[in-house]
Parts: structure tokens; C-alpha cells; sequence
């Protein structure tokens, strides 16, 4: 069984890497998505150090749901998912390797990035692992809750705005708790709290995503 | 044997050939019942009840913005629930029901909102406030756009019915989160410190007049589901004979 999680696992990385630039794009925007802020609300440090946190956030979950359509779209145009789901495969398992590949393609880049992007936004040094440590348990989150979306709106005309209105409302929480954890690091009140629950999201995520995720790909490719 | 015969009655109605015109039967009682308690219920709040010692007269959207409130996040769970019934028991009018609950539970939703802006402005100062219970309605109205949004969005209605059921049921887990990490949140902002929660005990007039507008609001909504449930019905089933016929016997009447 775990033969089949390598399998779509590697299969997805390797295709990624085939695709390199859809990658770099992804990270792309988030670098300017960040910049774009000091021009639009000025570059008064205090400013920029207030907002921060919630910038980065923001930044890194629009880059998650802006390249969600990749999941599965690709896989259902030249029908692998089809077989995928015709499979004697426990579809969850393969769908959990699925999140990870994306996870590791969109949501790593940006864990790694966003430390020093905060340095542009003059985020105290003391906070910046946490930024990370937030950012590394609430995006793949993101991507587990972006799958379900994602599944449900294959092949959907107007897929993409779509897909925004149903899930960034799912979203919130997750911003609320990451960008939160940076905000009580930098303000000395401790993030262990934040982080906790989006360790429980998590594992909540882990859980329950990937089951309803399957159950949507099932609809979507009747 | 009674009461299984019992059971086969109410699942019968499962049926939309005997749904159809039952709803057709009950929707004009229920719209009645709603005429008749809100007329009710603003005569016992905008006449009978006292003004409001702090608030003075404003207090008196309460009669609307409470019930519209109550409403909104019933719905929501009520259409979870069809959902779960129908991806369960694989029910056709289950679906149905879900989506003809939706515009309804999204109307009260925005009604509650704007009513509690009306009533922000005088009481608070403000319009909005990032108050929890303020936030977590705004993202209720988001998550019924996504349900309508998708399920129009997908042409096979058989695609379409569970695809919603899905979003619907997951918005219905993460509801209680989103309240939860809303609330938190705003406690960490300190933010405009309102508190709605401290309700001065309310004179009975007050409580009778937002209850029966709640019965009216529940009128309502049924009355409305209902009528929307009927045209959906026949849209769906308009290849069976049954639909021919009634299409037929209506069309004869005009």
C-alpha cells in the first residue's frame, strides 16, 4: 500500500521538477504579492513591522489557492485520475500523496522564502522561526483543504473564482492562528498556543481532507 | 406492523411525484402562517413592547435582526443535514431541499447583517465592528455564496447535488471552528469592547414579540423552500409521465 503513496509521490515530484517554472511562478508571486504592500501603504517601518505577519500570510495562502488548479486539472484532462480511481488503491492514500507532492512544491518554497521576505518588512529577528514553524504546519493545511475545492470544481466553468469563494472562508481560521503566532512572538506573549492548534488543525486536516477530497474527485469524474 | 407501515408513509414523501403536490398543498398554509405572525409579531414589538431603557427605540430591530440571525445559521445546518441525508441514503429531494434552503438561509444572513449595522451605527458608533459574532455571520454569507455559486455553477445536476453536499457538509464542520477562531481572535485584537452577550433581562412583551417573529421567520422559510422546491422538481424529472401530466393539467387551467 505504501508502495502506491511512493509511487504517486514520486511521480508528482518528478513531473514538478519536468515543470520547473510553474514552481518558480508560484514563488514568484509571493515574493511580489509581499513587495506591492510597502507601495501601497507606505514605507513607515512601524507600518510595515504592524502588518507584517498578516501580510505574509495573506501573501502565502493566495499563492497556495492560486496555483491549486495544478493539483488535479492536468491528471484529469489526460485522464490518469480516471484511472487512479479505477484502481484497487484506497483512493485516500494516494490523494494524501498527491497534497504532499503539492505541498512540497508550493508550500515549501514559500516556508523557506517568507524568513527572509519578513527581513524586507523589518519583522523583529526574534520572530522569524516562528514565522516559519507557522507557516510549515498552517500551509499544508492550505493545501488539504484547497484539494477538496479543487476536486469539486474539476473541470468547472469559471473554475478558478470559484474555487476562491468556497474555500477561503474554510481559510480563515488557518490565518487567523499563523498570522496570530508571529504577532504574539513579536509582541513577547508566546506563540506556543497559536502553534498548537495549528498542530491540531493539522492533524485534524490529515484526517478528514483526504477523505472528502476523494469522495469529491469520485463526483467530479462520474 | 402499524408502525412500519407508519415509516413507509414517511418515506413515501421521499417520493417527488407525492412530494410535489404536497409541498404545492402546504406552501400557501405556511405562507399564511407567516403573514399572519409577523403581523403579529411587529405589532407586539413596534406597538405593544416598551421602550428600551438604554437603547431607547432602536433596540426595537431586534425583532427583525434576531429571528433573521437564528434563521441564517439554522438553515445552514438544516441543508447540512439534507445533504448528509442525501449523499447517505442517496435521495433525490434531499438534494433538492438543500439548495432550495440556500438563497433563503443567504437572504437572512444578509438581512441579519444589515440590520445589525442599522442597529451599530446608533448603539456603537459604527457600522461594523470586527465583533466575533459579526465576523463569523459575514463568513456564513460567504460559505452559502460558495454552496449557490457551485451548485449553479455545474451543469449535470447529479454532479452538481453532491458536489454541493460535500461543500455544504465541510463548511458544517468548519463552522464551529471558524466561530471558535474568530472569537479568539478578536479577543487577542482587543478590539471595540462590545459585549452582546450581556443581555439586560428583557420584559416579556419584548421576548413574546421576538419569538413570534421567529415562528414567522420559520413560516417563512418553509413557505418559500417550498415553492422553490416545486418548479426544481419538475426540472429535474421532465422526462417521467408524471410531470407530462401535471404539466399538462396546469397548462389546462389557464
Amino acid at each position: 500500500m505504501l508502495n502506491t503513496f511512493f509511487a504517486v509521490l514520486r511521480r508528482d515530484l518528478l513531473l514538478a521538477w519536468r515543470g520547473r517554472a510553474d514552481v518558480l511562478v508560484t514563488l514568484a508571486f509571493f515574493v511580489i504579492v509581499v513587495c506591492l504592500f510597502p507601495f501601497g501603504v507606505g514605507a513607515e517601518p512601524n507600518q510595515l513591522r504592524a502588518i507584517a505577519p498578516g501580510v505574509l500570510w495573506v501573501a502565502a495562502l493566495l499563492a497556495c489557492l492560486l496555483s491549486l488548479h495544478r493539483l488535479f486539472a492536468q491528471d484529469h484532462v489526460d485522464g490518469t485520475l480516471e484511472q487512479l480511481l479505477l484502481s484497487s488503491e484506497p483512493a485516500v492514500l494516494w490523494v494524501l500523496a498527491k497534497v504532499l507532492a503539492f505541498w512540497l512544491t508550493t508550500g515549501l518554497p514559500v516556508v523557506l522564502v517568507a524568513p527572509g521576505l519578513a527581513l524586507l518588512l523589518d519583522l523583529e529577528q526574534g520572530a522569524l522561526p516562528t514565522l516559519a514553524l507557522s507557516l510549515a504546519l498552517g500551509t499544508p493545511i492550505l493545501a488539504l483543504l484547497g484539494a477538496v475545492g479543487a476536486a469539486l470544481t474539476l473541470g468547472v466553468r469559471g473554475g478558478g473564482m470559484l474555487l476562491a469563494l468556497l474555500i477561503l472562508p474554510l481559510f480563515v481560521p488557518v490565518l487567523i492562528f499563523g498570522a496570530g503566532a508571529v504577532e504574539a512572538e513579536a509582541s513577547g506573549t508566546g506563540a506556543a498556543a497559536h502553534l498548537l492548534l495549528l498542530g491540531g488543525g493539522l492533524a485534524g486536516a490529515l484526517a478528514l481532507a483526504p477523505l472528502a477530497c476523494a469522495a469529491a474527485l469520485r463526483i467530479s469524474t462520474d | 406492523m402499524n408502525s412500519s407501515q407508519r415509516g413507509f408513509r414517511i418515506f413515501r414523501f421521499a417520493a417527488p411525484q407525492v412530494f410535489y403536490p404536497l409541498a404545492g398543498r402546504l406552501a400557501p398554509w405556511f405562507a399564511a402562517a407567516a403573514v399572519a405572525l409577523t403581523l403579529v409579531g411587529l405589532w407586539l414589538g413596534f406597538v405593544v413592547a416598551p421602550t428600551d431603557a438604554t437603547q431607547g427605540e432602536v433596540y426595537r430591530v431586534i425583532f427583525i435582526h434576531v429571528p433573521a440571525a437564528w434563521m441564517s445559521m439554522f438553515i445552514y445546518l438544516v441543508m447540512a443535514f439534507w445533504s448528509a441525508v442525501g449523499l447517505v441514503m442517496n435521495t433525490r429531494l434531499s438534494f433538492v431541499m438543500s439548495q432550495a434552503l440556500a438563497p433563503t438561509g443567504a437572504i437572512f444572513c444578509f438581512v441579519a447583517l444589515w440590520t445589525g449595522a442599522l442597529w451599530g451605527k446608533p448603539t456603537w458608533g459604527a457600522y461594523w465592528v470586527w465583533d466575533a459574532r459579526l465576523t463569523s455571520q459575514l463568513l456564513l454569507l460567504f460559505l452559502y455564496f460558495g454552496f449557490i455559486a457551485l451548485t449553479r455553477a455545474i451543469e449535470d445536476p447529479r454532479r452538481a447535488d453532491r458536489a454541493g453536499a460535500i461543500i455544504a457538509l465541510v463548511g458544517a464542520v468548519n463552522v464551529p471552528i471558524i466561530y471558535f477562531s474568530v472569537k479568539w481572535w478578536n479577543t487577542l485584537h482587543q478590539g471595540a469592547s462590545v459585549s452582546l452577550t450581556k443581555a439586560p433581562s428583557m420584559a416579556t412583551t419584548m421576548l413574546a414579540g421576538m419569538l413570534v417573529m421567529a415562528f414567522a421567520a420559520w413560516a417563512y422559510t418553509l413557505a418559500v423552500t417550498l415553492w422553490r422546491v416545486r418548479p426544481m422538481i419538475l426540472e429535474r424529472e421532465r422526462h417521467t409521465e408524471w410531470v407530462g401530466e401535471v404539466l399538462e393539467r396546469e397548462g389546462g387551467r389557464k
